[in-house]
């Protein structure tokens, strides 16, 4: 076993071979609840894909069999935000329809997480013109950001990787709440 | 059918309203008077023409020239297989024109684009709103004198 804290202490391998051998030996773990919430929650990420534009087409090769989302622990898709942990906006947001993209994030209950997927909700993208929202995080609180027009497949899921780590990493609040 | 024969046609059914004709890419391109608009296309769509297609219809922005506005409208007859491209003119203080409603029905939303993103008038739309932007948008973004990067948004932003 690694370290006084057991296998909760944030990173990503669980060495399950080693951890089971121990206990089969009639070993115990210790974790703080801490990590245990961060584990949990970092492996049950259910989805909401806000899709507005192209980067869509990459989002579904992610999310099905080829990438496979479900590899990591956040396959299930959610088709309403009240269920969902993490929001990923996906495409060009304009300023006609911000005010929905923010009523989404207002719906999802805690905790929640948010990604900017592809350049358009990074930035706005190219489209620096009248009617785009230059960057989703003028409207919403943005954890990860994905550049690439679209992003490969491999940068996304490196990027939801970084994203569990950064929720096993962060402090949360048993009560269902995300610590500020 | 005869291509030619189309602007002769028109010269001699409108001689005062034929402003030019012109071809492109093997496409004929009429500039007309506006007030004779309805009455062109009437006749075009009409059974011997038949020019029952109303393709798309948008306005060009020369923004420095008398007059400012282009109209375009593309026709395309099913039957004959032709293409025709009409256009008109029109200045900034007098910057009405025609609706194209009573005779194609797809004109609704295309004239209700181009009176949002221009701020064309079209005189008898039934119903001439905003089609892309919201309620409180002010000004017509694709004219050339709209500022570049000037948004408004619908909500308050963060930073």
């Amino acid at each position: 076993m690694r370290g006084k804290k057991g296998p909760f202490n944030g990173s990503v391998d669980c060495s399950t071979e080693k951890m089971s051998k121990d206990i089969r030996k009639g070993g115990f773990i210790t974790t703080t609840f801490n990590s245990l919430l961060g584990w949990g929650r970092k492996f049950s990420l259910f989805q909401y894909p806000f899709i507005t534009a192209c980067c869509g087409m990459e989002y579904m090769s992610v999310a099905c069999a080829h990438y496979d989302l479900d590899r990591f622990g956040m396959g299930w898709t959610r088709f309403t935000p009240r269920q969902a942990d993490m929001l990923l906006v996906v495409g060009t947001i304009t300023h006609k329809e911000a005010p929905v993209l923010r009523t989404v994030y207002e719906q999802m209950t805690e905790p929640k997480w948010v990604v900017a997927f592809g350049a358009c909700a990074v930035s706005g993208g190219i489209y620096d013109n009248y009617a785009v929202v230059q960057g989703i995080d003028r409207i919403i609180p943005v954890d990860v950001y994905i550049p690439g027009c679209p992003p490969r497949p491999e940068t996304i899921l490196n990027a939801l990787i970084k994203l569990q780590e950064k929720i096993q990493k962060e402090g949360h609040d048993w009560k269902w709440k995300r610590k500020k | 059918m005869e291509k030619k024969k189309i602007i002769e046609d028109l010269q001699q059914k409108f001689p005062d309203s034929m402003l030019s004709a012109t071809e492109q890419f093997g496409d004929d391109i009429v500039l007309i008077r506006k007030e004779a608009l309805l009455d062109i296309i009437d006749f075009l769509k009409g059974d011997h023409y038949a020019f029952t297609m109303l393709l798309d219809l948008t306005c060009v922005d020369y923004l420095g020239e008398a007059e400012r506005y282009e109209m375009v409208y593309h026709l395309f007859s099913l039957a004959n297989k032709i293409r025709l491209r009409l256009k008109v003119r029109l200045t900034e203080r007098n910057l009405r024109i025609d609706s194209l409603t009573p005779i194609f029905k797809n004109a609704n939303w295309l004239e209700r684009e181009a009176f949002d993103m221009f701020g064309v008038s079209f005189v008898g739309h039934p119903y001439l709103r905003r089609l892309f932007m919201y309620e409180g948008f002010e000004g017509h973004p694709l004219r050339k004198d709209y500022p570049l990067r000037k948004q408004q948004p619908k909500i308050p932003l963060r930073n």
